[in-house]
């Protein structure tokens, strides 16, 4: 029997976007309010999962091109990275740093080295849930 | 580094090349390029007698580890010189012996001489070393090269077990020796023996003055083959015949007596010293020479004699350490004893040396050295016999012969000992002489049987795997050597006196020694007195005994042939593998379930009774906030939920009963104000549901049946036990808080400092990021983990 998957279809090409939404704002929420970057990555992650289930696997990989693993990666070196930054200014390993600056579009803003290294997280979060669950999705013995 | 160290280490040196001399010259017996070095080192040593004559000594130090006081310390007294001298000296006989023994095609060379060269210097180590862990060093590389040396033709099974055996024995002794040697150092705050002398007088007194004691007697017994440890010297005849003649008669199994010697001036003068060494000593000769009698096999019977002859060395340096009890007695007698025992020492050196050469003769040129197969060789081998004659009569103590000499001292140590009035000796002192004369009877008779069961009687030539014949004047170089020496120190003895035997003497007993160097002196002739009439009856009783040996000999027959010393090794290292299996068998299982027992049962043992001992539970309910309802009732869900993990039948009810745990777990989170670990649980614990619905959906058709948990006593009183431990330790520690908690640290500043209003957040990346990198890091491990496992499947790339 053939399925029809539209409604499923639908809902989720609606949702998803609510659900990526949500997950952005619980990112860059989190340095104040309940969120960051690992429940962040989570629910990034949860939103593609909802993706794979709507649709198939090779839809995914052709509309999200990327390599997860590259994503956990990179997610590490941006950790790393923030940590190793700071040796510039001659200060301890991963020493952060912050500060209020006057952005045009969203005025008095704070921004923190906080965030870089969150960013490093959330970007392993994302990586390692993709690549665990694409692997076992993948496997077909 | 001094000309000594390197002549000690030169051997070392030498065998690096031999196995190019093997190598590229094929010509040449390999074993004249290594004649070269004992010979030089022998002259090298014998100029060191000009110093040690006139009571003089050397020492030149090397540093190795200067800063805990380990250093290469060269030392060159009389008694190091002595043996150095038999090292250097019998070892270029026995390397001209090997030479026309071992066959230049058929042996691997190479290995014999850089196993021989390797032993020579670690014993010359052993000899002039005064660091006792220098000593200790080379101790242990005699050991390892014996072993080597044993197991040289290693195809056979028996040179194996003779070598495990030998170096089971020894190195057991020499780590004991070690310790003692530890001890020795704790006490005197040196390693330098040198040093240890003079604080002499202070040692007995000292708590560690026995163990120490006792631990380096171990050390000295089994590598110089004293009772009970004499068993690994008869197995260690597998070894070809010069190295049983020169590591198993004259240089490795002196080894102990040399370290008794070198020890006595700190030891000699209490009574367990004087006990231990001369009982054991005297019970070592008298067994030794007892069983020799028994043995078939020529070697085997030269090997119970060595052991024999050496408790004899070890009982007179016995008796002779009375003799610090009686410095000021101008005419000591027992320092007599000491000259017998240094005297013996070189004399045992030359007549055994030549016996295992003879042996050796015999057996390449019959085949066989069952003296049951051999037997009127005399006409056909007469210098080979005339050598076994000096050598046994020499060994038997027969009158022309240096043998003689020493075994009257022995006899008039032994006589004097009775007289001594120190140690308790008026009870027990009279068993000596009657020990002492019994073993020498046996030690005539066993003589007597190698000299005259070999060569005389009926020419059994049809039992003979070769047709006997008289060696190659080659082979017999060394053993004639050996030989005259034991007739020129049987007339001359006091040539040997100034120029060995008193530095050596004066080495052993400095004490003693002072100013009466000229007392000592060896008579040949020394009057019609107890000595030679119980040596006429070791004669007289020993030749009988010879004669009438098939109607006596049965008696050996008493004994259980079970009832040995080698079927206990035996039996204690078949017991300690079988013991050690069983008990390995008993708990690594190979299931993890009884690994999980006893990793939890030391848990709560270990827990438990640090909580009984520390008296450490306690309940103070002051700190503790209200139950509110909420709380009550999502407790009992919990409990609900756990308990129907526990109880349920299908394993979807468990995963979802889990899934309720953790749902509620986050609940609690909500509970207890904690909005991002609340979210965190509920995503997470989705995510693992998923997980473990998929596992459960890919288990194998096999094993599908379900099946309830099987209920286990053991289970749930583990269960039970790590449930109440961590409870009573949760209460307790809840209950004993010591500090303040630092939090209100994070409180404060979290803002200030860092710019974040979610505390937990700035914890996480800036207060704590450090931790957060390496959990991001674990995550990455497991993504990559999970997917090389899933991904990588080499048997399925293999076709299987």
């Amino acid at each position: 029997m053939k399925t029809n998957d539209l409604i499923l279809q639908t809902v989720t090409k609606i949702t998803v976007f609510i659900i990526f939404a949500y997950s952005l704002t619980l990112f860059f929420a989190g340095h104040n309010s309940p969120g960051g970057g690992f429940v962040g990555g989570l629910i990034t992650s949860a939103g593609i999962v909802l993706l794979l289930l709507a649709f198939d696997l090779k839809t995914i990989t052709t509309i999200l091109p990327f390599d997860f693993k590259k994503v956990a990666a990179l997610g590490l070196l941006f950790a790393a990275g923030t940590g190793i930054g700071s040796f510039l200014f001659g200060v301890p390993f991963l020493t952060h740093s912050f500060g209020h600056f006057d952005l045009p579009i969203f005025g008095e803003t704070e921004l923190a080295t906080a965030v870089l290294f969150d960013t490093g997280v959330y970007l392993v979060v994302v990586g390692v849930t993709m690549t665990i669950i694409q692997t076992i999705g993948e496997d077909d013995d | 580094m001094s000309l000594i160290h390197w002549a000690i280490l030169s051997p070392f040196l030498m065998a690096v090349f031999v196995p190019f001399f093997r190598k590229y010259i094929h010509k040449i017996h390999t074993g004249w390029f290594v004649l070269l070095l004992p010979i030089f080192l022998f002259t090298y040593f014998l100029q060191f007698l000009n110093e040690t004559m006139n009571g003089k000594t050397v020492i030149k130090t090397a540093n190795w580890i200067p800063s805990i006081g380990v250093n290469f310390t060269a030392y060159i007294d009389g008694l190091g010189l002595l043996f150095a001298l038999l090292i250097t000296g019998i070892g270029a006989l026995v390397v001209l012996y090997s030479i026309y023994y071992l066959s230049k095609v058929k042996e691997s060379l190479h290995t014999f001489y850089v196993y021989l060269l390797c032993f020579m210097g670690a014993m010359l180590g052993v000899v002039l070393s005064d660091n006792i862990i220098v000593l200790y060093t080379f101790w242990e590389l005699t050991s390892l090269s014996s072993f080597l040396l044993i197991g040289y033709w290693y195809t056979r099974e028996k040179s194996r077990y003779g070598a495990q055996k030998s170096m089971l024995i020894t190195v057991f002794g020499g780590l004991s020796m070690l310790a003692g040697f530890i001890l020795l150092s704790i006490m005197t705050d040196t390693f330098s023996i040198r040093e240890m002398i003079p604080q002499v007088s202070t040692l007995p007194d000292h708590p560690l003055f026995i163990p120490a004691m006792l631990l380096v007697l171990l050390g000295a017994f089994t590598k110089s083959a004293q009772f009970p440890f004499h068993i690994w010297l008869p197995d260690a005849m597998e070894a070809p015949t010069p190295v049983s003649a020169y590591l198993h008669s004259a240089t490795m199994v002196k080894a102990g007596i040399y370290l008794v010697a070198r020890l006595s001036p700190i030891f000699a003068g209490s009574s367990e010293w004087f006990w231990i060494i001369s009982s054991f000593g005297l019970f070592t000769l008298f067994w030794g020479s007892f069983n020799a009698v028994k043995q078939t096999d020529l070697k085997a019977i030269l090997a119970y004699s060595t052991i024999s002859q050496l408790g004899m060395i070890m009982s007179l340096l016995g008796i002779g350490s009375a003799a610090i009890h009686f410095i000021d007695v101008p005419d000591n007698l027992y320092m007599a004893a000491i000259v017998a025992a240094v005297f013996h020492l070189i004399n045992h050196a030359t007549f055994k040396g030549s016996l295992f050469m003879v042996a050796g003769i015999v057996d390449h040129e019959t085949g066989t050295r069952d003296i049951r197969k051999l037997g009127g060789l005399m006409s056909i081998m007469p210098i080979t016999f005339t050598l076994a004659v000096i050598g046994t009569f020499s060994m038997a103590g027969i009158p022309p012969f240096n043998g003689f000499l020493s075994k009257e001292m022995f006899f008039t140590a032994m006589v004097n000992v009775t007289t001594l009035d120190i140690f308790n000796m008026e009870t027990w002192g009279v068993l000596f002489p009657i020990i002492a004369w019994v073993g020498s009877v046996f030690t005539f008779v066993y003589s007597m049987i190698l000299v005259f069961k070999t060569f005389t009687g009926k020419l059994q030539a049809e039992k003979l795997p070769k047709k006997p014949h008289e060696a190659p004047i080659g082979i017999l170089i060394p053993p004639i050597i050996l030989a005259s020496l034991v007739i020129i120190f049987g007339f001359f003895a006091n040539l040997l006196v100034p120029s060995i035997i008193k530095p050596a003497v004066a080495s052993i007993m400095p004490r003693v020694v002072e100013g009466k160097m000229a007392a000592i002196e060896i008579e040949y002739w020394h009057g019609w007195n107890t000595e030679l009439k119980m040596t006429l009856g070791v004669f007289a009783l020993g030749a009988l005994l010879f004669l009438t040996l098939a109607k006596w000999s049965k008696l050996y027959n008493v004994f259980s042939k079970r009832l040995t010393l080698n079927n206990l090794y035996d039996y204690v290292l078949l017991s300690i593998e079988k013991t050690a299996s069983t008990l390995n068998r008993f708990y690594m299982t190979g299931v993890i379930r009884d690994y999980l027992v006893v990793i939890f049962s030391f848990f709560i043992l270990a827990l438990g009774s640090s909580l009984v001992i520390k008296d450490a539970f306690a309940i103070d309910l002051t700190h503790v906030a209200p139950i509110r309802l909420y709380e009550a009732v999502l407790s009992l869900v919990l409990v609900a939920g756990v308990v129907t993990i526990l109880f349920a039948k299908s394993r979807l009810t468990a995963i979802i009963a889990l899934g309720a745990v953790g749902y509620s777990v986050s609940l609690f989170f909500i509970l207890f104000r904690a909005p991002d670990l609340a979210l965190t649980q509920l995503v997470i614990e989705t995510v693992s549901v998923a997980l473990f619905l998929l596992c459960f959906y890919y288990l194998p058709e096999l094993k599908k049946k379900e099946k309830k948990l099987r209920f286990k006593v053991t289970n749930l009183v583990i269960s039970l036990g790590v449930g109440t431990i961590v409870t009573l330790i949760a209460l307790s520690a809840n209950s004993n808080r010591l500090f303040e908690s630092i939090s209100s640290y994070f409180i404060e500043n979290s803002y200030k400092e860092a710019g974040g209003k979610n505390i937990v957040n700035v914890i996480l990346v800036d207060f704590r990021g450090f931790d957060t990198l390496f959990e991001i890091t674990v995550l990455g491990i497991a993504a990559l983990g999970i997917f090389g496992m899933i991904r990588l499947r080499l048997s399925r790339g293999k076709g299987q």
